[in-house]
């Protein structure tokens, strides 16, 4: 039992809430193979129809970043403040736009 | 529920940690942000975290043994697929813990070792046995009831994962205590010997329900840091009487009656006064002297044996054809 190497590997699960949305991180599940991590998403996630679609990926697959590097990757956009709409003045008369 | 620290309240020993990284941490949970698995924290917030997440997956798991008891003995087809039903979403509230538990680097496996080698707690209110029918309606009303209470908050506490597991499964609580209490109002309805049996499952359920919110606030030494830390956002004796008023006006409501002769509104307060808990039992049955502590767990270990094979074939099958699969490749 305490043989880690033992345990099914660990799946992320993602789930479509209804046609026109993305799919959605919604937790994980263990099991031994893709289509029994699918069955055990759909039992453990969508017991009152939370969802039309099901994702599910080995959570080894995943790189993520480093949150100590979350101000050097996402800092930088701070400054741009001109990639915002709101950035422009635009005199009340004109409409449309 | 079962979100009560029950593991006897051990002072973290002290790791050394970069001051300025725990002063970072405090001031982010102190401005309700949320800390992510990947994020830095301090190792007895991790751990606390471990202790309080896996206990309360545990409760789950366990919580499934005695209302699984009645499952086959329902007594329509429309309560046996609704308890059926409800035992399934204490299975998934179980598994949506366990997996939240796992993003702070402890795997499944020691989990359930810790559980089934008797090293881990779980909350103290399984250990009771379900006697009747009506017990099922009690357990609903109430235990689902306290459960509610105490993890209404915590779909705000500070560690995203459990947050996030505490969302879904308030969710799902609420079908688990109307059913409750839809038995109670029927049976209370209904012939003298199904009320007498509705007001008898109240009277050995209510004590170890109010037992659920865990220790005075007094005998509570951890209360603090955890709510500094917003892993527990009310104290213990807060909930306590929070559960209390809801609760009287219920049984009243359907004419059964608290088991607490010194119960009594107070127009002062504006709430109700209550009895002392038997804080010695709630203590015997942590320490695993619950009537049916023994047979919950026999009966954890014998799922965990009988289930063995099976784990076993489906991760060789699964090796088997991703070789032959690579081979073909
Ligand atoms: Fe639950
Ligand atoms: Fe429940």
């Amino acid at each position: 039992m305490s043989d880690a190497s033992k345990e099914w590997p660990l799946w992320e699960v993602f789930l479509r809430g209804k046609g026109g949305l993305s799919h959605r991180h919604v937790g994980s599940v263990h099991a031994a193979d893709a289509k029994m991590a699918v069955e055990h998403a759909r039992d453990t996630y969508t017991r009152r129809m939370e969802g039309v679609s099901l994702w599910v990926l080995p959570s080894a697959a995943i790189t993520a970043s480093d949150p100590g590097d979350a101000a050097a990757l996402f800092e930088p956009a701070e400054d741009k403040v001109y990639r915002h709409p709101t950035f422009y003045k635009i005199p009340d008369g004109i409409t449309h736009i | 529920m079962h979100t009560t620290d029950m593991s006897g309240n051990k002072k973290a020993e002290a790791v050394a940690e970069d001051p300025a990284k725990v002063a970072a941490f405090e001031r982010r949970v102190a401005n309700d942000e949320f800390i992510e698995p990947k994020d830095w924290m301090p190792e007895a917030y991790r751990r606390t975290l471990v202790r309080q997440m896996s206990q309360h997956a545990h409760s789950e798991i366990v919580g499934m043994l005695p209302e699984g008891n009645w499952i086959s003995r329902a007594p329509s087809l429309r309560r046996k697929a609704i308890l059926l039903a409800k035992v399934q979403d204490e299975a998934g509230h179980g598994l949506y813990l366990y997996s939240a538990a796992e993003t702070l680097g402890t795997s499944r496996d020691e989990m359930t070792e810790a559980l089934l080698s008797g090293k881990a707690k779980y909350s103290t209110i399984f250990n009771y046995p379900t006697l009747t029918w009506a017990d099922i309606g009690a357990i609903g009303w109430l235990v689902d009831g306290a459960a509610i209470m105490n993890q209404v908050p915590l779909q705000r506490t500070s560690y995203g994962p459990y947050a996030r597991a505490m969302v879904r499964i308030c969710k799902e609580e609420s079908f688990h205590q109307r059913q409750g209490y839809e038995i109670m109002m029927h049976l209370a309805a209904g012939t003298e010997a199904q009320q007498r049996m509705a007001q008898d499952a109240l009277n050995r359920w209510w004590w170890p329900s109010l037992m659920m919110f865990g220790p005075p606030d007094d005998k509570s030494p951890n209360t603090e840091q955890s709510m500094r830390w917003r892993i527990k956002r009310d104290t213990n004796d807060e909930l306590r009487q929070k559960f209390v008023d809801i609760t009287v006006p219920q049984a009243e409501a359907i004419g059964l009656t608290v088991p607490d002769p010194a119960l009594k509104w107070n127009e002062a307060r504006g709430a109700y006064d209550f009895g002392d808990v038997d804080w010695e039992e709630f203590y015997a049955v942590v320490k695993g002297e619950g009537p049916v502590a023994k047979e919950r767990m026999q009966a954890r270990v014998k799922a965990w044996d009988d289930g063995a094979w099976v784990r076993d074939a489906a991760r060789v099958h699964a090796e088997k054809r991703a070789a032959a699969k690579l081979a073909a490749e």
